[in-house]
């Protein structure tokens, strides 16, 4: 498993507020009152890649990245 | 390099204006015709920036002029010349003259009474990152287009080709990536921040997306050099620059100025305020508004932002003491909210619930407090989670008013009658067709 730090990210308008990563992953995703994910620029703790993985695969608009930080 | 010419207007020091891009239009009163513009400038000086280092040597006259984009990032100019420059394969450079922000003017003016300036800059900037081709976009029914047109065919064939193009007159339209999208399928839409157009923009091709005021301004650096252009404005902000100013003054429209210059003498040039003035709406409508300090605080980058607010397009809206800053916040917050590209969440719910808020605080009592508390919490979580940065500039606006205008805020609370709603709004925008939704 890759060291570098990874960051989730959501394409702003692909995102189509599913909601269905804050169901995989609430850890880290909280949702604004219109349903759209709410992320933090914090790396994904190392116990959480393999739910963030599946939130990731599970997005059906493909909006949310596991992206690697800067 | 020389100074050609002394007409270039730097002898006006005794008064607030450094007429450089106006200074044909304020000695003659009209558009300068490209006799006249080689009158006053001289034609470009191609040998200067001619040879295989002859871009590289312009760039670096660019960078160390100083010169930052006039269209409301501020961003370096010579730092996204450099990043075109450094691109593979063809290369397009997009002027962008536009201006979807109501409060600005300055971009159709410098068009109609300089468009050579422009077109200067334009084949300026294509030769400095290898462009083969040039794109001028400009708003459907603007009056400069037959002005430009007649520039164009002035010159005849140029060095690098450069067609004029309309673009649909929405607020989010001339973002840099919307005009990307527009160009490629016709679609006015901001596309989102990643890859930006200087690595992958028209065609995928790298772009610079610059203002037509910048390249306006790179036509002089050119001509006159990096010290020239430094000896106006700050160090942060080097030169002079075209102001919008509106609202409550004598004689609103546009003006050059030298950046730096407090924003209550920025009001002086306009004519001096039409009634006593309570706060500014500074930088375009997503901009902040300045309380009474406005009147020291100096137009430049660092002036703005210790004032917490930013330069943008360097509009200015002078609001009269009597009028209601949250009432008219509510208006200009409206219509942002109502072109929004209605592509992300949080900018298509978002903006249209701060303006719920906003209307609620100027028209009902909020005696507990809770319509201001749940518009702060929506100011802090919608910004940075768009495409674009059109909901920052509406949080912006809406937090900053929250701050200026707190007494108004508290007063409505209490259930004070709003005495402004109803009558005729000092903001650059449509009047409110009611409520929409």
């Amino acid at each position: 498993m890759s060291r570098t730090p990874l960051r989730l990210r959501v394409e702003p308008i692909t995102c189509h507020a599913h909601g269905i990563c804050r169901e995989l992953l609430p850890e880290l995703i909280r949702l604004d009152e219109w349903g759209y994910p709410v992320l933090d620029d914090h790396p994904v703790p190392a116990a959480l890649l393999a739910p963030a993985r599946v939130a990731v695969r599970s997005c059906p608009s493909l909006a949310l990245r596991l992206d690697r930080m800067a | 390099m020389d100074i050609v010419s002394a007409t270039a207007g730097d002898a006006t020091t005794t008064t607030p204006y450094r007429m450089r891009l106006l200074a044909g239009w304020a000695d003659t009163g009209t558009t300068a015709g490209l006799a006249e513009h080689h009158r006053r400038y001289a034609p470009l000086p191609p040998a200067a920036f001619a040879g295989r280092g002859g871009p590289a040597r312009l760039i670096g006259l660019v960078e160390s002029s100083g010169l930052r984009g006039r269209g409301g990032g501020g961003f370096p100019t010579a730092r996204k010349l450099a990043a075109v420059a450094a691109g593979r394969g063809p290369r397009t450079v997009v002027a962008n003259g536009c201006e979807g922000d109501p409060a600005g003017a300055k971009d159709r003016v410098l068009m109609e009474l300089a468009p050579h300036l422009v077109i200067d800059g334009i084949l300026l900037a294509a030769h400095a990152v290898g462009a083969a081709e040039a794109v001028l976009c400009v708003h459907e029914d603007s009056s400069a287009i037959p002005v430009l047109a007649a520039a164009l065919r002035e010159r005849g064939a140029t060095r690098t080709p450069i067609r004029i193009v309309e673009v649909t007159r929405r607020y989010v339209a001339s973002e840099e990536t919307a005009l990307v999208s527009v160009l490629d399928r016709g679609d006015a839409r901001p596309r989102g921040r990643f890859p930006r157009p200087t690595e992958r923009g028209v065609r995928s091709r790298p772009t610079l997306v610059d203002n037509v005021e910048t390249l306006a301004h790179l036509a002089l650096i050119a001509r006159y050099g990096d010290a020239w252009f430094r000896a106006a404005g700050t160090d942060d902000s080097p030169g002079t620059t075209l102001v919008t100013v509106g609202g409550a003054v004598n004689d609103p429209g546009v003006y050059e100025i030298e950046l730096g210059l407090p924003i209550g003498a920025i009001l002086q040039v306009a004519g001096g305020p039409l009634v006593p003035v309570q706060a500014v709406l500074l930088g375009g409508l997503g901009g902040t508004w300045l309380g009474p300090e406005f009147v020291r605080t100096p137009l430049s980058h660092a002036g703005c932002r210790t004032a917490g607010a930013a330069l943008g397009i360097a509009a200015v809206i002078a609001l009269p003491a009597a009028a209601c800053g949250i009432a008219e916040t509510a208006r200009v917050l409206r219509f942002l909210a109502d072109e929004s590209a209605g592509q992300c969440g949080p900018c298509m719910f978002g903006l249209p619930a701060i303006a719920d808020d906003m209307d609620e605080l100027a028209l009902m009592p909020d005696h507990a407090g809770r319509v201001a508390a749940r518009l702060r919490s929506r100011l802090a979580v919608i910004p940075g989670r768009g495409a674009c940065a059109h909901p920052d500039g509406a949080v912006r606006l809406a937090a900053s008013a929250l701050h200026v205008f707190a007494d108004d805020v508290a007063g409505h609370a209490e259930g004070g009658p709003c005495r402004w709603v109803g009558q005729p709004s000092w903001m650059p925008v449509p009047a409110p067709a009611g409520r929409r939704r």
